[in-house]
């Protein structure tokens, strides 16, 4: 275990260590600036930082020149949604899953079939949705999270490539591989529908995300879960129950992606197995890393990023690929800890 | 019935012939580095894409294979020295870092394959002639007795090169424990070369002996990549005995899954039987019950 490592397990720490320590009162500016850096990305109080999410959010629709801005607001927000929550699990348990795009569809899929074929108010299908994916997590988590290594990874990725074949043979109540129309999201008797609105629900939903996410790491769980990435014997030695701990960030995980599948699958009115590819799920993690493990800001901008540079790198057509690849190879060889925790750390050694 | 138990017990293993040298890849870059090498897959493609290259050239099939192998070594050399190795030199780049990176390989080299070649489905012709042959009620292409034969080879080889080669042992001690390693005057960096260089040359011999019956295209990475990743668990990961036997028991349950079930849900079916080995044999079948270091 390398000091740089366990410093990365807990980077409220390693500020609090290497702040202090070596003061420099020559640049009280500087100082002044490191401090509101760290308000920023998360490693200070939140309080100031949920604010200035909501001012953003609110704020952000008076930049859109039309339509497509909104749409691709929505499609960031949503995969934020499930970013902060994979984010727990990469960045704090530890543990890597390949199959989130399974639970995200699945949220999508369940929703769309008891509000499609059964008849059930979207109000409804959507909560017994997402809590029916919440406990597929926990029967696939329970056996997986009490073994090291890989196997989360393996499980998840199995259970993925499981649900995808299935949502695309199963074409009597899937729609098969063109998908199925989902009906939209009615609330109260009223249809919501535009991208403003939705741009309202992906942007709260993404708020309260966050702010459940900031609102874990920092209860005991979070701390746990520190211990645990810093080293998992001492912290058994002291006795937290790390398997227990694992399987409810799992479990959490799954919910955020369920919801933000769900809901996506209802702002779009439609639904294909292709969500629940193990591309998609590769997408997730990508985010989540690129942006910065541990770090719930870093999982905003990994979405952010990775959602609309594709959409920018449509230009390059046949070069595309190739060159998110090497966007993706660069950036982790150079902020190997993802893009905001590397930035902190710089900012914080003045 | 016995003829078609026999067929597609055939068809099974020699899909699960190269699912084992696939493995073998993700074993070897396990056991040196303990980080999964998705781009692992990539090499099968550019192994069968070359030598398709090669032979429409006009050079003879035991030239044009060699090169291939040869081809994707240089490769996968470059993508250890040039990104994973810059990656660990800083010192502070986790497990899951050096996966992203090899995901962000795996993308950059089939963007590039597109380009240097085509999208469509190549052909390469098979190695001696193409007229089955009939085994026991079961017809076998001769293609696939080159492939489990050349897998044979190269697992020997393998088995011979770590347990008999000083440098095999070396490689072995470092996956130990590289400190020790280390002070013991092995270059762990030259270990790590030679594991991604291992890796790459099996997988594109996996991909050149499938070519002929399976064909080849720049998309085929990725599924062959995943096959070998839940194979290489399947035996339990970092152990090569383990990947062969992961490999060829994942291609026999997909072949007998397709051949009795349902062939949409073979892979579905491989991956039921992976995830139930899991909960029951946590290690994988060949899984050492080591304890850990605190």
């Amino acid at each position: 275990m390398t000091p740089s490592r366990s410093a990365a397990g807990a980077p409220a720490q390693d500020v609090a260590a290497s702040g202090p320590a070596q003061p420099n009162p020559r640049r009280p500016l500087g100082r002044v600036a490191v401090r509101a850096f760290e308000v920023v990305v998360g490693l200070a109080p939140r309080g100031p930082q949920l604010g200035a999410l909501a001012l953003v959010l609110a704020l952000l629709p008076f930049t859109f020149a039309n339509n497509y801005f909104y749409e691709v607001a929505i499609l960031v927000a949503l995969n934020a949604i499930v970013c902060v929550g994979l984010n727990l699990l990469i960045g704090y348990a530890g543990q890597i899953s390949l199959g989130h795009a399974g639970f995200y569809a699945l949220g999508g899929y369940g929703s769309a079939i008891a509000a499609a074929r059964w008849g059930w108010p979207v109000w409804a299908s959507m909560p017994a949705a997402v809590l029916a994916v919440g406990a597929l997590a926990w029967l696939v988590g329970r056996p997986t999270l009490r073994l090291k290594g890989h196997t989360l990874a393996m499980a998840t990725l199995g259970l993925g490539v499981i649900v995808s074949i299935v949502l695309t043979n199963e074409d009597r109540i899937t729609g098969g591989p063109d998908g199925m129309a989902v009906p939209p999201l009615v609330l109260a008797g009223r249809t919501l529908q535009g991208e403003p609105v939705w741009y309202g629900i992906a942007a709260a939903a993404l708020w309260l995300a966050v702010w459940l996410a900031g609102n874990l790491i920092d209860s005991p769980v979070g701390r746990a879960l520190r211990a645990l990435h810093g080293s998992e014997v001492a912290a058994e030695t002291l006795g937290v129950d790390s398997a227990r701990w694992k399987l409810i960030v799992f479990v959490i995980s799954a919910l955020f992606a369920a919801t933000a599948g769900a809901l996506t699958a209802h702002y779009a009115g439609f639904i294909t197995p292709s969500k629940a590819s193990f591309l998609h799920s590769v997408e997730l993690v990508i985010m989540v890393v690129f942006g910065g493990m541990a770090s719930v800001w870093g999982a905003v901008l990994g979405a952010l990023v990775l959602t609309v540079l594709p959409q920018a790198l449509t230009v390059l057509k046949d070069y595309e690929m190739m060159v998110f690849g090497a966007v993706l190879v660069i950036t982790m060889v150079f902020f190997p800890r993802g893009i905001v925790p590397t930035l902190a750390r710089l900012a914080s050694k003045g | 019935m016995g003829g078609s138990w026999l067929q597609y017990v055939a068809g099974g293993l020699t899909a699960g012939a190269i699912y084992a040298l696939v493995a073998l890849g993700f074993s070897i870059v396990y056991h040196a580095s303990h980080a999964i090498n998705f781009a692992q897959g990539e090499f099968v493609m550019i192994g069968g894409m070359s030598a398709v290259s090669l032979v429409a050239l006009g050079l003879p099939l035991w030239i044009a294979v060699p090169l291939a192998v040869a081809g994707a070594v240089i490769v996968g050399l470059l993508v250890q020295r040039l990104a994973l190795e810059r990656a660990q030199s800083g010192g502070q780049a986790d497990v899951v870092t050096l996966i992203i990176i090899t995901i962000g390989v795996a993308l950059f080299l089939r963007g590039l394959a597109q380009l240097v070649w085509d999208k469509r489905i190549h052909a390469l012709p098979a190695f001696s002639g193409s007229e089955p042959i009939t085994i026991g009620g079961a017809t076998v292409l001769p293609q696939s007795l080159w492939v489990l034969g050349g897998a044979a080879v190269a697992v020997l080889a393998l088995g011979w090169f770590f347990n008999r080669t000083l440098y095999g042992k070396a490689m072995r001690a470092t996956a130990i424990n590289p400190l020790a390693a280390r002070l013991m005057g092995i270059s762990t960096r030259g270990v790590m070369r030679t594991s991604f260089a291992l890796a790459a040359a099996l997988g594109a011999l996996g991909g050149v002996l499938t070519a002929p019956i399976t064909f080849t295209s720049t998309d085929i990475g990725v599924m062959l990549g995943l096959k070998g990743f839940a194979a290489a668990m399947l035996g339990g990961l970092g152990s090569f005995g383990g990947a062969v036997a992961g490999g060829l028991l994942l291609g026999l349950i997909e072949g007998l899954g397709a051949g009795f079930v349902s062939s949409a849900y073979k892979d579905a079916i491989a991956f039921v039987v992976i995830l139930a080995v899991l909960f029951f044999l946590p290690g994988g079948l060949v899984g050492a019950r080591r304890s850990e270091r605190v």
